[in-house]
């Protein structure tokens, strides 16, 4: 045993040493080679670690900064409205959900005539897109399309490097993707260091991960989505909620994931725990 | 083991009118509870076990996930995610299909050092150790085409890279990678043969799975002192006493590999394959799996051209030559001692191998930066990647190539027990398990 513990740590050192090395990146602040410059920031989230749960209040803050600005630009294909409903969904009513989803115009058909129409829409809809194709979306916002939401939690994370990434483990640290998006957020409104060239039409931001600086403005501001909740009306706020609420988009089943992985996890330790004991019983008296 | 007499005697009717017709019972009987086992195996041996389960595992979540998936690049990805939001479950058996995919690699690895470390490889097994690398060689092939089906960033641009190797080969080259792709990209029709191709290789895993298992019985397992069993007392029957172990290792694994499952279900993957597949952008890293890692590393250790072969060419020789090692490994290895228990300096090597496998590993995660080899020999340490992988692969081909030949022939092996009994009276000797003074046995655990 001693000796697999030696091994272990010779390997352990030998990674470590040559992460150290690699680690030493050349720094240069005007032309920074590796993203996002600014790591993103480690919020506090209700939905991590093994019990996490989804905060319904903030899921409802998050949809209402969705509704009013993100969804100008950014689709969110996956998401049907009849998914919001419930203990599973943000905690709405069957009858809040209805009237949700009639505030939106769905474009369906064709109709028996032939023709295509327009028609309320019902909770077995999807929220509509703000663009008819994606060459729109990128022609009406300088030549990127926005991406899709439904699933940006989860398609977007910092690579946590060594040795994090191996804590990672220990910690169940599976917020990255709206840690990212909360210090996307708030990451706007910093100046570039000196000599620092920032394309035209873009916007410096030191935590987006693909460059200095990307083609989406700063989309919130203080004030600018009311709260009847009491809830701070801040940009800080604003980008949590809208966070939680993605990450609940990106993976709408967490709660039970977690819930039944605890359920097998404990099953697994008793039955061990038993088959352990048994295989003692049946070894014993044999020398191996 | 094979040429022991069966045991089993039937005892009601219906066990005696089929053994008369087909002695299924009896083969179940000799193979699984009478069939004899070193007493001396440690937990390293159960992972036998756990692949099959695993396969199995495999086997039925994806049968199920199939019901609900749809091989069309317009339909693919959403269609996964009807899976992960709409069926019933749908996001369990696709997290287990997916960490599966990797908890099977992490068994297999380990199996496969399980049988580096205990020679386990050499003769009478050769032709065993030979079925287990092509249950390896199909498990990649299985996996690599598993991991195009959801359709996302890293599936399509993985498919690109990964089927582009086959066009470095002389003149068939074009041809294979055509045929791979069904076309001249990586399109509709590679996806829809790779669906059906990976629902295919399971069942031809599963076949030479058979083969494996047929070879274990023939030659009986081997066992942590590499000395083959010689009498009664250094076997105990697979029933009860492989069973339990094996039940126990399996659920150990099961726990953290369940662990995976339902808390960190995305961690063995890659954000970008969230990202349905887009032909015309790019990802900034092209990473593949993590357990095709080290052998990417190698690939892309290749900077330079030998010759008339280029380094794409000499990238893809070399990775896969790196598999065909392990086919070669028994008639490498010189020694004729089969444990690294008694062989000092292999057991130093085989460690320094682990350690060489985990850094390409991570070295194949890295970009291929830096300027190489040399320029690592006059000090540019910080960044140089390719001059890392450079070093990592050269000790790879020379762990095989020069470390098994050689140092079979010049080590001086410790003194071996002459027989698992003595083996494993003496070790219990020194009391509670520790080895007591020189001469006692080494440890039966690596």
């Amino acid at each position: 045993m001693k000796k697999i513990l030696t091994s272990l740590a010779l390997i352990g050192l030998v990674a470590a040493g040559t992460a150290a090395f690699a680690a030493e990146e050349a720094h240069n602040a005007a032309a920074p080679t590796h993203f996002p410059i600014n790591e993103p920031k480690e919020m506090s989230w209700s939905f991590t670690g093994p019990i996490g749960t989804y905060d319904k209040g903030q899921l409802q803050r998050g949809l209402k900064v969705y509704k009013e600005v993100c969804s100008a630009c950014h689709s969110m294909n996956l998401v049907a409205f009849r998914t919001l409903e419930g203990p599973t969904g943000l905690g709405y009513s069957d009858a809040q959900i209805k009237s949700l989803a009639a505030t939106y115009t769905i474009h369906d058909g064709p109709n028996d005539a032939g023709e295509m129409f327009d028609r309320p829409g019902k909770p077995s809809d999807y929220f509509p897109a703000p663009f008819a194709n994606v060459e729109a979306a990128a022609a009406a916002n300088g030549g990127a399309a926005p991406p899709d939401m439904s699933l940006l939690a989860k398609a977007r994370g910092v690579e946590r490097g060594f040795p994090q990434f191996v804590f990672d483990i220990f910690t169940q640290y599976d917020a990255g993707g709206p840690d990212y998006i909360h210090s996307l957020l708030t990451g706007y409104d910093q100046t570039p260091p000196a000599g620092m060239v920032i394309p035209e039409g873009t916007h410096y931001n030191p935590y987006f991960m693909s460059g200095v600086s990307l083609k989406m403005p700063k989309p919130l501001s203080d004030g600018q989505v009311t709260y009847d909740d009491g809830a701070p009306q801040t940009v800080d706020q604003y980008s949590r909620d809208v966070a939680a609420f993605l990450m609940w988009a990106a993976e709408p089943h967490m709660e039970a994931r977690k819930h039944t992985g605890i359920n097998v996890l404990f099953f697994l330790l008793v039955f061990g725990g038993l088959v352990y004991l048994v295989k003692r019983k049946v070894w014993e008296g044999v020398a191996h | 083991m094979s040429e022991g007499h069966s045991t089993y005697t039937p005892k009601t009717g219906i066990e005696r009118w089929f053994d008369a017709r087909m002695p299924l019972p009896r083969m179940v009987y000799d193979s699984f509870i009478a069939y004899p086992v070193p007493r001396n195996l440690n937990y390293m041996w159960t992972f036998g076990g756990i692949l099959a389960i695993m396969l199995v595992a495999q086997i039925l979540t994806g049968i199920v996930l199939a019901m609900h998936y749809t091989s069309d690049t317009n339909l693919a990805f959403g269609s996964v995610e009807k899976i992960m939001r709409d069926v019933n479950s749908g996001w369990l058996l696709r997290y287990m299909h997916a960490n599966g995919a990797s908890f099977f690699f992490i068994a297999v690895y380990l199996h496969i050092f399980r049988g580096l470390y205990y020679g386990s490889y050499k003769a009478p097994r050769e032709l065993l150790w030979i079925l287990g690398c092509i249950i390896y060689l199909l498990m990649m092939a299985t996996g690599f085409m598993g991991y195009v089906l959801p359709w996302g960033q890293m599936s399509f641009w993985g498919a690109t890279v990964i089927t582009g190797f086959f066009s470095a080969i002389p003149l068939v080259g074009n041809w294979i990678q055509q045929l791979l792709l069904g076309g001249f990209s990586v399109d509709d029709p590679t996806l829809n043969r790779f669906f059906a191709l990976h629902y295919l290789l399971p069942f031809m895993i599963a076949g030479v799975v058979v083969l494996h298992v047929w070879a274990l019985h023939v030659v009986g397992q081997s066992n942590p002192t590499g000395i083959e069993v010689k009498s009664k007392t250094d076997t105990v029957a697979f029933t009860p006493y492989a069973t339990i172990k094996d039940a126990f290792g399996m659920i150990v694994f099961l726990f953290i590999f369940a662990y995976f499952i339902f808390f960190l279900p995305n961690y063995l993957g890659h954000p970008d394959n969230y990202i349905v597949a887009n032909p015309l952008k790019t990802p900034a890293h092209i990473v593949p799996e993590w357990y095709f890692l080290p052998f990417y590393a190698i690939l892309r250790a290749i900077t330079f051209n030998i010759g008339p072969i280029n380094s794409k060419l000499g990238g893809v020789l070399c990775m896969f030559g790196a598999i065909v090692m392990l086919f070669l490994v028994p008639w490498l290895d010189t020694s004729k001692v089969r444990s690294a228990v008694y062989r000092p300096w292999y057991k130093l090597f085989f460690w320094l191998f682990v350690a060489d496998a985990i850094l390409l590993g991570w070295l194949g995660s890295q970009p291929a930066e830096g300027g190489g080899l040399l320029t690592l020999l006059i000090g540019e340490f910080t960044g140089n990647y390719v001059g890392y992988a450079q070093a990592a692969t050269l000790f790879y081909f020379a762990f095989f190539l020069i470390v098994l030949p050689v140092l079979g022939l010049i080590e001086t092996p410790r003194r071996l027990p002459n027989s698992i009994t003595e083996a494993v009276l003496e070790k219990n000797k020194g009391g509670s398990g520790h080895p007591a003074g020189a001469t006692a046995a080494p440890e039966t655990k690596g």
